[in-house]
């Protein structure tokens, strides 16, 4: 793995106005993604985890700026890209591409898997057109699917397959940086395991950079190098899959990943049961934005702890880091 | 009562249940299900989408929808077959004696009432009480699964309410009329893992407290190793294997089992390759002759054209597969 | 052709009132193509002008002869023969130009939204505030009478409902994933449009526009009947039925003597709004999301 940046993310806000009345006057702001930093490797997996409604997803649309961010930087291959117009941006989405989450919703029901799979190499203008459909034929079977199946339409295929369509039009472009937002959520177990690989051999026979959007703890150990938690917009912990499994240190890490249930009768944790919902981002709380549920909070409801490295590479934005710590029996099991 | 006490208070035997599809075409969803749920335990109904396990459950309450069929089997519930209730009595067993959670709390619930109005609509539908009495009592529910401020809530509608409490309303609900037996159809899949633990915590909670029965619908192993006692895996419509639960963890002896177990991504450790089921799983309209595993199965032969027998491999172990004895002497051959 | 357009045919004729529909649409067709084999028209002549076979004003009841009888010293089958054709032109033709007006003001609207959306739909909530028929009635006024006119004024005052119809569908779509992901892939946005927003909203349009193809042709009866679309003696339902405005209570102790007057031209009219009515019907059935797997 090279140590060089490929993305680098500054101070990056999305908000989402509220309208109401008569003559649509903003009332209020949604904070999806409020204040958020990080860096990400060239080739390595960052796994970006939080509930629903934590701005994980926003996050990766604003990055690829499907969405406008509100504020900050979006710095990617060295080119800041937040600011770029949209014709100057278009020939750098070839390098930044998305596998997006819903497998029925995310292809045109009315175009051919063929054709699906050529767009975005007809739109940058790359190849000659029996180059591309060569390509195409070579891409489908890549992705474990029979190159005859060109020209059929999305509604002929299952769930899974059809996540390896949306793989291989992300492929297509032979793009630097995938985001992938919760590219296996919707997918039955035993399909899901199959993507999983698939992405892992792709990755390693590519070298791409993954940025994996998931709510699913138990997929991201398996798949990442690095995890990224979010709460409530903000990001609360930043550290390397080995140390954030098994040394969490932020009470919401702990407790997430302790309400994950095992399929294992003789797994034991000491489960960290938080109490009320999400509070909206529209008014967050004052001060840590967990406090309000959290069990160790303490002065936190007044003071907004930054996110700071309390060791190398793992970085927390807590006051009390590590008052809270993950327990269970039969814990880490080397498999 | 002199009602004699059952060891087991429902009892599915072979139950049936086809859809027709457009072209006529008989689509066998539920072929032949057969368990038994004791007082007071916990059996999961586990297995993919489209395996039957949510049809299943909803057709002990004869509730299917309007392209399918119950085409035959028994419901004993109590001594009672079910099945051969009309449907003004079935009435007063649905919610009364046998309650149900769905996925979607959001669905579930009517937005135009009250959070209120619908849990003392449904308690007055069951018990003699006034509408006072009914209203103390949604009251006290409400209070019992955790909704704090119960006497406010009553008053608000659904969309008031964040996913997780309306989740918690709707087992409010569900409990008001002190069901014997709890269907929960995917009751947390909708929801944050933070709020399913919180849910997960409160149906075992309840259960303790109002000693009632709990079939729960899932298709993650993580909350069948979590709550149940017993566990039912299904496939295409039909049970492969039905155990203890640490038997099923332990000791799967049907390869569906095993090929599920083994490729869900865990927690608890780090797999540089996940292990996976080969193909997909098959659509009603072209479920395999004889076994329905078949075409994905490591342990295929030409036997498995057969229809597998249900063999009772140990305690409480039952197996529907050809090969289960290979299957086993593989495990032991690979332990040693 | 393919399984699934083989099954589409199948849903479209095990439905009874879509094969009602479409034969019905058939048969006007038949009658427009073939009007000069039907009802020959004198030689030299305008065909659609109703050539007068009477001079007396009183109606003729039916006859060998004039087989729907005489109005206005006109033939009423040679007036309906010849009067498919016009309600052809003119169902066409405006649902036409409604329908693309409507399609490009709502793509834009729908697409872009924020203040174009806006704009564009408030003008299109006060053209729609004005009572269709009265504002038709006041434009075909000022524009004079005539059937170009009375199709312009169709035109002007029914392009909203299609502009209304594929904005909401194209809000619908855009947010779906399949559009994201287009401008993931870096697709421009008239592409975006055009092949991946307009094709899966398209649908309901055209149904809504076979409906309306209908019920249009009656408000130009409407129009004619008023005396203010076609002129004088012009193969028109509306037109016929203007002739029976004075005959239509019949004679003292025969109420319904006249019958003819209305019921050839009526008739007409209410089957072809019906065949329209029902084939749209059946295209909602096949297109509709739910019913396809």
């Amino acid at each position: 793995m090279s140590n060089s940046v490929i993305l680098k993310v500054e101070h990056l806000k999305k908000y989402f106005p509220i309208k109401a009345g008569v003559f649509r006057k903003i009332v209020g702001w949604v904070k999806a993604v409020d204040d958020v930093s990080f860096e990400v490797l060239e080739g390595e997996t960052l796994g970006i985890v939080g509930e629903s409604g934590c701005g994980k997803s926003t996050l990766g649309m604003t990055i690829l700026r499907l969405y406008e961010p509100t504020a900050g930087r979006v710095v990617f291959a060295g080119k800041e890209i937040s600011r770029l117009s949209s014709s100057a941006l278009r020939p750098i989405r070839k390098d930044m591409q998305m596998i997006f989450q819903d497998p029925f919703g995310s292809l045109n029901p009315r175009m051919r898997i063929g054709s699906i799979i050529e767009e975005g190499m007809s739109v940058h203008g790359l190849y000659s057109s029996t180059e591309r459909k060569e390509k195409v034929r070579e891409l489908l079977e890549k992705v474990g699917l029979s190159a005859d199946y060109v020209n059929r339409y999305p509604h002929e295929f299952s769930g899974g397959q059809r996540q390896r369509i949306g793989i291989a039009r992300a492929m297509a472009l032979s793009p630097r940086l995938i985001i992938a937002d919760e590219a296996v959520s919707s997918l039955d177990v035993s399909i899901r395991s199959q993507i999983l690989n698939l992405m892992k051999e792709l990755k390693r026979e590519y070298s791409f950079t993954y940025l994996f959007i998931s709510h699913d703890l138990a997929v991201v150990r398996q798949i990442c190098d690095r995890v990224l938690v979010m709460y409530l917009g903000r990001i609360v912990e930043i550290a390397d899959k080995k140390v954030i499994f098994s040394r969490p240190l932020h009470p919401y890490t702990v407790a997430l990943i302790s309400a994950v249930p095992v399929p294992d009768p003789d797994y034991v944790v000491d489960r960290v049961i938080l109490h009320g919902d999400v509070p909206s981002p529209i008014h967050p709380p004052s001060g840590c934005y967990f406090a309000p549920r959290c069990p160790v909070a303490e002065r936190c409801r007044k003071d907004e702890p930054p996110l700071v490295e309390v060791e190398n590479g793992h970085w927390v934005a807590c006051h009390l880091p590590g008052s809270l710590s993950l327990k269970r029996e039969n814990g880490d099991k080397k498999c | 009562m002199t009602q004699p006490q059952h060891e087991n208070m429902l009892e599915v035997k072979d139950i049936k249940v086809y859809f027709y599809d457009d072209e006529g075409r008989e689509l066998k969803a539920v072929d032949g299900v057969s368990f038994s749920v004791r007082r007071g335990e916990t059996i999961a109904l586990v297995g993919e989408s489209g395996c039957g396990k949510s049809v299943t459950s909803m057709a002990l309450l004869q509730l299917v929808d309007s392209r399918g069929k119950i085409v035959g089997g028994k419901v004993i519930f109590e001594g009672q077959d079910l099945l051969l209730l009309p449907e003004a009595k079935m009435r007063t067993v649905r919610g009364k004696d046998i309650a149900v959670i769905f996925q979607e709390p959001a669905s579930a619930l009517n937005p135009v009432y009250t959070i209120g109005e619908q849990i003392i609509e449904a308690i007055i539908l069951h018990q003699k009480l006034s509408f006072r009495q009914a209203r103390e009592v949604a009251r006290e529910m409400l209070r019992l699964v955790g909704i704090p401020e119960p006497e406010k809530r009553l008053n608000e509608y659904p969309h008031e309410l964040s996913g997780g409490m309306k989740q918690r309303a709707m087992i409010a609900m569900a409990l008001s009329c002190r069901p014997k037996l709890l269907i929960a159809d995917e009751p947390t899949t909708s929801l944050d893992v933070t709020i399913q633990a919180q849910i997960l915590e409160l149906i075992r909670e309840l259960q303790k407290k109002l000693g009632m029965s709990v079939i729960l619908i899932t298709h993650d192993l993580g909350i069948v190793a979590d709550m149940s006692q017993r566990v039912v895996v299904m496939y295409a419509g039909k049970v492969v294997e039905e155990a203890d639960r640490t038997e099923i963890f332990k000791n799967p002896l049907h390869p569906y089992t095993i090929g599920l177990l083994r490729s869900i991504p865990r927690l608890d450790r780090e797999q540089t390759k996940l292990e996976t089921i080969p193909g997909v799983v098959p659509d009603p309209s072209s479920f395999p002759v004889g076994c329905r595993f078949r075409g994905r199965c490591l342990y295929e032969s030409p036997t498995c054209c057969e229809v597998p027998p249900p063999t009772l491999v140990g305690n409480n172990h039952l197996v529907n597969c050809h090969h289960w004895q290979e299957v086993r002497q593989g495990k032991e051959t690979a332990r040693f | 052709m393919n399984r699934g357009s083989k099954r589409w045919f199948k849903k479209f004729f095990s439905n009874f009132s879509a094969v009602l529909g479409f034969v019905l649409l058939l048969f006007f067709l038949g009658v427009a193509l073939f009007a000069p084999y039907i009802a020959p028209p004198k030689p030299g002549r305008d065909a659609y002008m109703m050539p007068i076979v009477t001079w007396s004003s009183d109606p003729i009841p039916p006859s060998r002869e004039h087989p729907f009888g005489v109005a206005g010293k006109r033939d009423i089958f040679y007036g309906v023969v010849w009067g498919t054709r016009t309600a052809f032109r003119i169902g066409i033709i405006v649902t036409i130009s409604s329908t693309l007006i409507g399609l490009v003001i709502g793509s834009i609207a729908g697409y872009f939204g924020h203040l174009v959306d806006e704009l564009l739909m408030r003008v299109t909530d006060i053209f729609m505030a004005v009572p269709f028929l009265v504002a038709a009635l006041v434009l075909a006024t000022i524009l004079g009478a005539g059937l170009d006119k009375v199709i312009i004024a169709l035109i002007v005052f029914s392009w909203m409902y299609p502009a209304r119809l594929i904005r909401g569908n194209i809000l619908q779509v855009k947010e779906e994933q399949f559009v994201m992901a287009a401008k993931a892939l870096g697709v421009s946005d008239l592409v975006v449009i055009l092949r991946h927003v307009l094709p899966n909203s398209i649908f309901p349009v055209l149904i809504q526009a076979s409906m309306r193809m209908g019920s249009l042709v009656i408000t130009a009866a409407a129009l004619s009947f008023l005396g203010l679309g076609a002129p004088q003696g012009y193969a028109d339902w509306g037109a016929l039925l203007n002739y029976a405005r004075n005959w239509m209570l019949g004679s003292q102790g025969q109420a319904l003597q006249y019958w003819f007057m209305t019921v050839f031209p009526g008739l007409a009219m209410v089957l072809f709004v019906l065949a329209w009515n029902l084939v749209g019907d059946a295209l909602r059935d096949i297109f509709d999301p739910r019913l396809r797997v």
